[in-house]
């Protein structure tokens, strides 16, 4: 199916042609050896000719020695690769499979379904569009299915594929695939998937594998390589707001100055206005440099060198962003927590944090709770183990920039690395930033003039009478606030400083310090900045103004 | 709206994003240059990667001492033209032990001129990451590994202990005498790397085009005569024949394929008709099962 063996043989410009125009899949697989896993990529791998002679005669040597058919071909073998798994007939870890067909190239996570599942399904999860989540026709959807199924909803794929396999051991029959796949859907409802595609099966025969199947007259689906060749991908990530992490700053002679990074989200052109979340700083996009000239555009996906027309001070771990919609810039991010490690999760001690390109020491605060993955149910714990998965609070020693990994899987997520074995110990994935208790009153001054719609909206914050609490210090907290924002601000307000009393902000981080010496810079007034336990705090006041009624407690701030 | 990344752009920038990480996280990183395909599309690779600088990080290639004429002339052009600095470590001892893959077989011979020089040179110069040309779809023991592959202070690969890697993320922290060797196109298959070289106009060494050249056939393979190293045994006479190599490694080890393909999309043609791998080609990986992994544990690369 793959190679259309006649076009190459007359016209291989053609043919060149044609794949140079080929689009990018990465899937994973799931389920267990019993579903028939192996079989089915095998064939997928057999079908798209890369299987080749000398690969099938030591296939078929090994299937002798070692197989599990009976001396017939065991294509498990095809894909196991490690010596030590393949004699206690095993597989432990994660393996890369490849095929092309005519329209796309393929990926393929194959990873196993035994009990260090969640570590390596997540793993080979992290990088994959679509998952095909296996089951036997005759056994319907299992506690294993439930397992893949919230596991892969976990690492955010949307696009599911239900391989009803072994399809001929049930004579084909469409109520039963029908029972299978309502079943599914039930259990389903509640994972967010945005499409599921069940499909008949039976991959020994090559059933709806490739061509429709004669067996099943009933089913008017996609074969599996059919849905596979034109499941949409594209597009998705390039419509977010724009996110570039730096990975390096190019600097060949004085006069080039490059900022280089792979693009996350969005397109960039020359012109565009960005920022930087870290420090507040704006420029715009001067060149986008690569060895085959400047580009007019760079998209998502893209590995790009971006020249900016000021000159203003970004490194490795900053994040470029769209001006109109920053990432998330703080310190106690939420997240789900995938432990990966024998040790377990130490709450409190300090591990790095690599999210993006910054690397930053923190410290898990909170476990929240824990997740079965066999029931979904929520139970209390006080630490995690190898393969548990949980909902925990995080301390960063400082804020870094991130999006909730629902909205962005390159901005949202992370990893955990143990600062003495250097291990890998766990995979994270921001849920939001994590509620701060509000500590004061005075929130009732924030009046939202564009409807909050999440990240990426401007918001307007009316600093009027019903931002002052008191006489001496009123305070407005501006931790609740993840997007961008703006103060309006009233002349009875303004009265209100005029008179010597004082006004601290508490901001959520450092990226808000911007909107606050603006709105202060704008109206003449001065500021005190200071860091505390709590995060950052501004307190703004009128300078020259004697105060008649400071109050002496001034929240634990220090100032 | 603009249009799709083709598969080719999303692996190269992939690939990028790799040599990027590793020349910001590492201290002494290294290319091992290996003088093949997949080298000359690493080496391309590196060079988008840090446009217009050039790649931060030398060449090194560990020469056997057996390979054939034209890759040594090829590597010293391609490493001139690219203004980088180019590393070649022989295992000396190795030399005046008269270690040849004639007389010691191809087994001790490999261990001894290619993995054990290989880590001499990392030893030797202190390089606490090595990028290396290997695709996960090269071999099946290769289909596991990580594109950042740790390996210990004694350059040994325990596939017990190597890192899960999501997302694009990798962890690059070592302690001091480790290292990490990095595959940045391990994503990449045969064909992949063919259609980028034709796409992207990328160098490579003369072999991989068909010339008549003199050969000998042994146990069933075609091996190049490159000089008067390779002897005659009894039996075999020296013929002319159209030939190229599909890949290429030490020249009495790596045997050639008859062929009319003298262009790159001839290659490219004859690759997709023929249906046999191409490390079918290295008489190293037949010796044994499992054989590339046992050489990888030892710290081949």
């Amino acid at each position: 199916m793959a190679h259309q063996s006649e076009l190459i043989e007359k016209d291989i410009f053609a043919y060149l042609k044609s794949h140079e125009e080929k689009s990018l899949l990465r899937f994973i697989t799931c389920g267990s050896v019993d579903d028939g896993k192996s079989t089915l990529i095998g064939r997928l791998l057999w079908d798209s000719k890369m299987v080749f002679e000398d690969q099938l005669a030591s296939l078929e040597a090994d299937s002798k020695k070692v197989g599990t058919q009976g001396g017939a071909i065991d294509y498990a073998l095809l894909l196991d690769g490690l010596q030590a798994e393949r004699e206690q007939g095993i597989t432990i870890d994660v393996a890369y499979r490849y095929f092309s067909t005519d329209r796309r190239k393929f990926i393929v996570a194959d990873t196993p379904g035994h009990e260090q599942y969640t570590r390596n399904m997540v793993t080979g999860a992290s990088t994959a569009q679509v998952a095909v989540i296996l089951v036997d026709a005759r056994k319907g959807v299992l506690t294993q299915t439930r397992r893949h199924s919230f596991l892969v909803s976990l690492v955010g794929i949307r696009r599911i594929v239900l391989a009803v396999n072994k399809m001929d051991l049930i004579d084909f029959d469409e109520q039963q695939f029908e029972a299978i796949r309502s079943d599914y859907e039930r259990f389903a409802a509640s994972l967010g998937f945005g499409n599921i595609t069940a499909i008949p099966l039976s991959a020994l025969g090559g059933d709806n594998m490739i061509e429709p199947s004669p067996n099943t007259p009933w089913y008017k689906g996609p074969t599996l390589i059919q849905y596979l060749e034109n499941v949409q991908i594209e597009g998705e990530d390039r419509e977010k707001a724009f996110r570039m992490p730096v990975q390096w700053v190019n600097r060949p002679h004085l006069d080039f100055r490059g900022f280089c990074g792979t693009v996350a989200s969005g397109v960039i052109r020359p012109g565009d206005e960005l920022l930087v979340a870290s420090s507040g700083r704006s420029s715009r996009v001067k060149r986008i440099v690569t060895m085959n000239g400047d580009l007019k555009e760079a998209v998502a996906g893209q590995s790009v060198t971006l020249t900016l027309a000021d000159e203003i001070d970004i490194s490795r771990g900053d994040m470029l962003s769209a001006i109109d919609a920053p990432p998330i810039h703080a310190r106690h991010p939420e997240a789900y927590l995938v432990w990966m490690h024998e040790e377990p999760l130490q709450p409190g001690q300090i591990y790095l944090i690599k999210s993006a390109t910054s690397t930053t020491p923190g410290r898990v605060t909170d476990v929240q709770y824990a997740v079965d993955v066999n029931t979904l149910e929520q139970k209390q714990v006080p630490t995690l183990g190898l393969n548990e998965i949980g909902v925990v609070r995080l301390e960063l020693d400082r804020p870094i920039s991130f999006d909730p990994y629902r909205q962005n899987r390159q901005t949202g997520s992370f990893i955990l690395i143990d600062r003495i074995s250097n291990a890998t110990v766990a995979a994270g994935m921001v849920i939001a930033v994590a509620p701060i208790e509000p500590q004061k009153t005075g929130l009732s001054g924030l009046t939202p003039l564009v409807p909050d719609a999440g990240n990426g909206l401007l918001r307007r914050i009316s600093l009027n009478e019903a931002s002052i609490s008191g006489i001496g210090v009123s305070v407005v907290d501006l931790t609740g606030e993840s997007g961008s924002i703006e103060f309006s601000v009233s002349d009875s307000f303004l009265g209100y400083l005029g008179k010597g009393n004082r006004v601290l902000f508490s901001l959520r981080d450092i990226g808000q310090l911007q909107a606050v010496a603006l709105m202060a810079y704008e109206h003449a007034l001065s500021f005190e900045f200071d860091r505390t336990a709590e995060g950052v705090s501004i307190l703004i006041f009128k300078r020259g103004i004697r105060s008649g009624n400071r109050v002496s407690d001034d929240g634990g701030t220090g100032i | 709206m603009s249009l799709n990344l083709t598969h080719l752009q999303q692996l190269e920038a992939e690939s990028i994003h790799i040599l990027r990480e590793v020349a910001a996280e590492f201290g002494n990183p290294v290319m091992l240059y290996s003088i093949g395909k997949d080298s000359a599309v690493m080496l391309h690779l590196a060079r988008k990667a840090f446009y217009p600088a050039p790649p931060p990080f030398p060449l090194l290639h560990v020469d056997t001492t057996w390979k054939f004429r034209e890759m040594i002339e090829f590597r010293d052009k391609m490493a001139a033209e690219c203004g980088l600095d180019l590393i070649v470590h022989v295992n000396e001892e190795g030399v005046s032990q008269g270690i040849s893959p004639f007389t010691h077989g191809s087994s001790l011979y490999t261990d001894i001129m290619k993995t054990e020089g290989l880590k001499q040179a990392l030893s030797r110069y202190k390089f606490d990451a090595a990028f290396g040309g290997a695709r996960r779809d090269e071999e099946k023991s290769r289909a596991k590994e990580r594109i950042f592959s740790f390996r210990s202070s004694n350059h040994r690969w325990d596939p017990k202990i190597q890192r899960p890697e999501l997302w694009n993320l990798y962890n690059s922290r070592i302690k001091p005498g480790e290292s990490i060797r990095v595959f940045p196109i391990s994503n990449w298959t045969e064909l992949d790397v063919w259609q980028y070289i034709h796409l992207e106009q990328i160098p490579i060494v003369p072999l991989y085009y068909a010339a008549v050249r003199p050969v000998v056939l042994r146990d069933g393979m075609l091996i190049m005569v490159d000089d008067d190293r390779l002897e005659l045994k009894s039996g075999e006479t020296v013929q002319y024949r159209s030939v190229r190599f599909r890949t290429l490694g030490c020249y009495p080890l790596t045997a050639a394929v008859e062929s009319e393909a003298d262009t790159l999309p001839r290659i490219i043609q004859e690759m997709l008709l023929t249906r046999t791998s191409e490390r079918q080609g290295r008489l190293i990986d037949h010796d044994q099962a499992g054989s590339m992994e046992k050489k990888k544990q030892e710290g081949y690369f």
